[in-house]
């Protein structure tokens, strides 16, 4: 089994977790954990796998990465900034009253493939759009973010039962597998294991990396087989909080609000 | 078909025969629908679509959440998803997925929904939707329709095909008379007054429809009371105008709905009118209970939603 190792992040996760942490700052809250932990995976998606056109997001040939832990947004919305989706400057008025950008994604945001935030929602959604796509022959790539603690909801297991069962091979579920839900670890709360025979008897092909790897993870996202007539699910091993030593592994930095300047600049510190 | 083909008035059909009938003859019209079904084509109606036109057919199972969350997904690429099951796996167990992944996001999705109210009969209380109209109503964003006989559904059926945004469909399963002709428009939105009359109005929904127009036959021989009947199928978006008419012209409102009456078709008039124009009301329907097993026409007089409760209420007015 593949696990987090101590990967160290380079200048582009450094910046884009700043990025994030400005939005947390000019907001007032957020998410800092789920945040932290998906900056590898968005970062690899929109760098080196997606195909999308920021000047037309609604461009019918696009591949779809839908962000289902909705909760985790500020990593969507730092590299869909990054991507010249909307202005940088939005980052710093989330959540504020009448923003572009609120506490959970939004299909109103240019280049949010769906509004998530109610947990669960998003591989069924993924599961439509990959069925229609492949129906209009779009050969789009549908690519479904989901947490670790997400996976307790059924729902989730009905949508997987429904991709093997349509053999939607232009499917892909991504595990952000960082062991920490909202108030303790998911072995304590809902435990998952064994995790990949679990996606495997649903009929898909899976794959497993460190999720904080670059590397490993452009790797596992090249080695896809799209014409295999099953769905994929990629377990990424994260680390909650990943990058602010106080924040790693600690539930207490699952969701901050009320935040202080020391507390904001530390985190700056850190990831200088 | 090239010709959509209507019942006589007077003849008994249920509402599902017209949704497997529309079904088909919407296909026969326009390629940009597909069907989602959870392994109940038999019991919503679906089913001669499924036999004519399996490749327009998307097979969910037991397993309406996906279904229905998948919908807004499908919907992205312009292909109009009609989703299909019983009121109360669609509107209940999925209302989460209807109201944030298809609502919220306003997507192109209709929800046809059978076994509705005591109409559903023997199958009892688990599968009679008593609360559909009022959880739907509350949802930013859709349209909410409750045609009242098969005419009425077909008609309805097609506007909702052409109107953009999510709809839910009330669809019938008990056979009761054809009362629409299918010769009148049917305009999303619009209320139809049936008869006229300036000294009652009864506002009616679904399979209430057919037992307010007898009502006002028996006000009117045995009474000599003139009583206006409203088909109000469409819930929400409310024909305010047409409300406002009968509260002003007549001297009280009954409305009738085979729904609970808490937050239903009732609410939706009494909630206006309090606002804009108070006026003496009585509200037929189901008085907050859940349902029973039983024929439909029994369970009706049992529950005080047959001719003779909507009757009574006309006359304490």
């Amino acid at each position: 089994m593949i696990s987090e190792n101590s990967v160290t992040l380079d200048q582009r996760s450094l910046d884009l977790r700043k990025s994030a942490i400005s939005a947390i700052e000019g907001g007032g809250r957020g998410h800092p954990g789920a945040t932290l932990s998906l900056i590898e995976i968005m970062r690899v998606l929109y760098d080196d796998v997606l195909k999308f056109d920021a000047e037309q997001p609604d461009w019918p040939q696009r591949d779809r990465c839908i962000l289902s832990k909705g909760h985790g947004c500020l990593a969507l919305y730092t590299l869909l900034a990054d991507k010249g989706f909307f202005e940088k400057s939005q980052l710093q008025q989330f959540c504020k009253t009448g923003a572009l950008l609120g506490g959970h994604p939004e299909s109103k945001v240019p280049g949010v493939e769906a509004s998530t935030g109610a947990l669960g929602h998003g591989l069924a959604i993924g599961v439509g759009m990959a069925l229609a796509t492949k129906i209009k022959q779009l050969n789009s790539h549908i690519f479904v973010v989901m947490g670790d603690g997400e996976i307790n909801e059924g729902a989730v297991w009905e949508s997987a039962l429904s991709a093997g069962h349509h053999q939607l091979d232009n499917l892909v579920a991504i595990i952000d597998y960082n062991k920490l839900q909202s108030y303790g670890t998911t072995k304590e709360i809902l435990d998952l294991e064994p995790l990949i025979p679990k996606w495997q008897s649903f009929g898909f092909e899976t794959c497993e990396v460190d999720g904080h790897n670059v590397d490993a993870l452009k790797q596992c996202f090249a080695s896809l087989d799209f014409n295999c007539k099953k769905p994929k699910a990629i377990i990424c091993h994260t680390i909650k909080g990943k990058g602010l030593s106080f924040a790693e592994n600690n539930p207490a930095w699952h969701h901050k609000s009320g935040m202080k300047t020391e507390q904001i600049q530390a985190m700056y510190e850190e990831l200088s | 078909m090239t010709q959509l083909e209507f019942w006589q008035t007077g003849e008994k059909v249920s509402i599902r025969e017209g949704f497997g009938r529309v079904l088909n003859y919407a296909a026969t019209q326009r390629d940009d629908f597909v069907l989602f079904d959870a392994d109940v084509a038999g019991g919503t109606g679906a089913k001669p679509f499924v036999q004519e036109n399996p490749q327009r057919v998307i097979q969910f199972g037991i397993a309406e959440q996906n279904m229905m969350a998948a919908a807004a997904g499908f919907s992205d690429c312009g292909i109009i998803p009609v989703v299909s099951t019983f009121a109360s796996f669609g509107v209940m167990r999925a209302h989460e997925q209807f109201r944030t992944a298809i609502c919220y996001a306003n997507r192109n999705v209709k929800l046809c929904c059978s076994h509705i109210g005591l109409d559903t009969g023997p199958d009892g209380a688990t599968a009679q939707m008593l609360e559909d109209l009022a959880t739907m109503r509350a949802i930013p964003n859709v349209t909410v329709i409750s045609p009242a006989d098969a005419n009425e559904f077909m008609q309805a059926f097609l506007a909702m095909l052409d109107h953009t945004g999510p709809v839910y469909l009330r669809i019938g399963r008990s056979d009761n008379p054809i009362i629409a002709d299918g010769k009148s428009d049917f305009k999303i939105g619009k209320a139809q007054r049936l008869t006229e009359g300036n000294d009652i109005t009864i506002i009616a929904t679904g399979v209430m429809v057919e037992r307010a127009l007898n009502v006002a036959e028996q006000l009117k021989n045995n009474e000599k009371i003139s009583a206006r009947v409203i088909n109000l199928s469409t819930i929400k978006p409310l024909d305010q105008t047409e409300i406002l008419l009968a509260a002003q012209q007549t001297n009280g409102i009954v409305t009738a709905e085979d729904h609970n009456v808490c937050g239903g078709m009732g609410s939706a008039v009494a909630e206006f009118l309090a606002e804009n124009h108070p006026t003496k009301m009585k509200r037929v329907g189901v008085n907050d209970q859940f349902g029973k097993s039983g024929e439909p026409d029994e369970l009706a007089k049992f529950f005080h939603i047959d001719e003779a409760s909507i009757y009574q209420a006309c006359l304490s007015i």
